[in-house]
């Protein structure tokens, strides 16, 4: 187990820089000139070029990656912003929190409605409950996040006048009232794709051979539901969980802007529509170690809770596996 | 039980007739799935032909008639520029269910094919292969769809793009994982044994038999793929804001949605009906193609 944790985490370590060095190769190729956004179109001709010459704009390729790979996992600076010159891990660090804390709840809600949710759907198969909570999973699928947000805007904040529109205010969490729409626009998807899982999930243990065994034991059904069929079922569910908190924090990047919620997300498109590389690099690849990271943990907590996983880990270890290779 | 045997005997003798009238016949039984087919072809139907009509211009600009609500001139009003909603969303429709449609197509065709050959071959190219998807995987996929739909800035084409290499990995990796089951059955070792070219093998003989949970991924990824490429619109990547595609009318919206609310509720609206109708389809589809799923 134990060296089967040090060898994921040098396996991450090698992707996070594979990762750094694909997001630094893609926004190498960004049409545009940082200097004319960041001196303006009154700038002299000689005045780019020297501003360029100072970040090193100039310089071919391969020492710009060179420097930026040296600064980034040697000296751990994600560098300073172009536009405003101030430390981008600063500014992360900073912002960290909201949009963390905005994922993390929205993955919260996920779970505790998702899951559940499903399991009653699957228990009560074909009863109307079913068939209600069914249709409403359908409908919330399918609706696009961005714009239930806006709907909710319009709703809450305008007509009802319930919850302010945009924005947080008081720092450094903010009051509850503007986390509240965020939260509700982003996890709706994230719930119906829970549920839908866990019902079918279910649904496929229930026909299992192992349940049938234990009912023809004698199990009180009760018994075979939470002892025998649950736990079997959900597994597969929780292992996706880690995936899903990159999806969610990926996600709330739109919602951030539908609400102007001074996150990862604002911080990062802000970036993108100033050609500030530095922001959009650092923040790319900090979110993809969050990601991964989770992705990480999750699987380790997976063989905890399976022993099948459990035993692969030893012959893992010693490099014949293939389901994780 | 002899009539058991029989109805087993039935049902294997028509599985060798053909599977695809098998799936197409159980997915007509099942009412839900063809209501969604059948959303899907109207609105495909309508979004190809319907803008051939003269009066549904989604271009042409009548300030006179700017912000007028839902009439029965106007079906879903007018936009800030006097342009008619329902026009633009019926010409809009070509640039979302295309976005959709081929940029899972995209994922797909790319995903299948490498998935197949690193899984037939396995050793090294597999190793090298699956080590490209850690790196791909870890940057969240609507985070390098943005990143790359910058990098390529806005139009139909980049956008297909973003949207499609993000999911390439997964595809891989689902394609590569049937592979490794198949490639112990016999039928490949038959295969080989008269002298079958390696291609062939792979792309003839092994893939029909994993290929039905691909096209059921594929057509289960189209509704997240419109929802993607409308969301980059809306973020100002993606389709540029005076093309109708149904992200950026939600985006161009935007700025008068407290006014005008009905000029977004009507391009979100569509994009709920195509997703739900896809994922309808897409449910009825694994369960045709999949029957042990259904009881």
């Amino acid at each position: 187990m134990g060296r089967y944790i040090v060898k994921r985490l040098l396996a991450l370590v090698a992707i996070i820089v594979c990762v750094a060095i694909i997001i630094f190769t893609i926004m190498y190729f960004i049409p545009g000139d940082p200097a004319l956004v960041s001196l303006g179109g009154s700038s002299t001709l000689e005045e780019r070029e020297a501003y360029r010459d100072r970040l090193g704009l100039n310089d071919p390729y391969i020492v710009q990656l060179g420097n930026y790979l040296y600064n980034t996992f040697i000296k751990f600076d994600l560098g300073e912003s172009y536009i405003t010159g101030a430390s981008v891990s600063r500014g992360f660090a900073q912002r960290l929190p909201r949009t963390l804390g905005l994922g993390l709840l929205c993955l919260l809600i996920n779970i505790v409605l998702g899951i559940p949710l499903g399991i009653t759907c699957a228990l009560h198969q074909n009863s109307w409950i079913d068939h209600l909570i069914s249709i409403l999973a359908m409908i919330g699928v399918a609706l696009p996040g961005f714009w239930l947000a806006l709907l909710m805007v319009q709703l809450f904040a305008q007509t009802l006048g319930w919850l302010p529109p945009m924005g947080i205010m008081g720092e450094p969490y903010a009051d509850w009232q503007y986390w509240v729409m965020p939260v509700l626009a982003g996890s709706i998807g994230g719930i119906a794709n829970n549920l839908r899982m866990t019902r079918s999930a279910v649904l496929e243990t229930i026909r299992a051979d192992f349940v049938t065994t234990a009912k023809a034991k004698g199990l009180s059904s009760f018994k075979v539901t939470y002892k025998h069929m649950l736990p079997n079922a959900l597994i597969p569910i929780l292992s996706q969980l880690g995936g899903q908190f990159g999806m969610v924090i990926s996600g709330t990047v739109i919602i951030e802007t539908v609400f102007s919620f001074p996150g990862i997300g604002m911080y990062m498109l802000d970036g993108i529509n100033n050609l500030d590389y530095p922001v959009v690099r650092g923040c790319v690849l900090m979110l993809a170690i969050f990601s991964a990271a989770a992705v990480l943990l999750v699987d380790l907590a997976y063989g905890l809770i399976d022993p099948r996983i459990k035993a692969q880990y030893v012959s893992y270890g010693k490099g014949g596996n293939k389901k994780h290779a | 039980m002899p009539e058991k045997t029989l109805e087993k005997d039935v049902i294997v003798r028509k599985k060798k007739q053909s599977n695809f009238s098998m799936v197409w016949h159980r997915l007509c039984q099942d009412k839900v799935a063809v209501v969604g087919m059948i959303i899907i072809i109207i609105l495909v139907v309508v979004s190809v032909f319907g803008p051939l009509i003269p009066s549904l211009d989604p271009y042409s600009m009548n300030l006179a008639e700017q912000f007028q609500g839902p009439s029965l001139k106007h079906w879903f009003g007018t936009d800030d520029l006097g342009r008619d909603i329902f026009a633009r969303i019926v010409y809009g429709g070509r640039y979302s269910l295309a976005l959709g449609f081929i940029g899972s197509l995209f994922t797909a065709i790319i995903g299948t094919v490498l998935g197949t050959i690193i899984g037939y071959f396995g050793g090294a190219i597999d190793n090298f292969f699956m080590r490209v998807c850690d790196v791909w995987q870890a940057i969240p996929g609507q985070l390098l769809a943005i990143v790359i739909s910058t990098t390529l800035g806005a139009g139909f084409f980049n956008t297909i793009l973003a949207m499609s290499i993000g999911g390439i990995p997964m595809s891989i990796r689902s394609t590569r994982a049937m592979c490794l089951k198949e490639r112990e059955m016999e039928y490949l070792e038959a295969a080989q044994s008269y002298n079958c070219s390696k291609a062939k093998i792979m792309f003839k003989h092994m893939l029909p038999n994993i290929i039905s949970p691909a096209i059921v991924g594929t057509t289960m990824s189209v509704g997240g793929t419109i929802m993607g490429a409308a969301g980059l619109s809306y973020i100002g990547l993606g389709i540029p804001s005076d093309i109708p595609e149904w992200g950026a009318m939600i985006s161009a919206a935007r700025s008068y949605s407290l006014l005008y609310p009905y000029m977004m509720i009507f391009p979100g609206l569509m994009i709920a009906i195509v997703v739900l109708a896809v994922n309808l389809f897409g449910d009825g589809l694994r369960d045709a193609m999949d029957p042990k799923l259904k009881k």
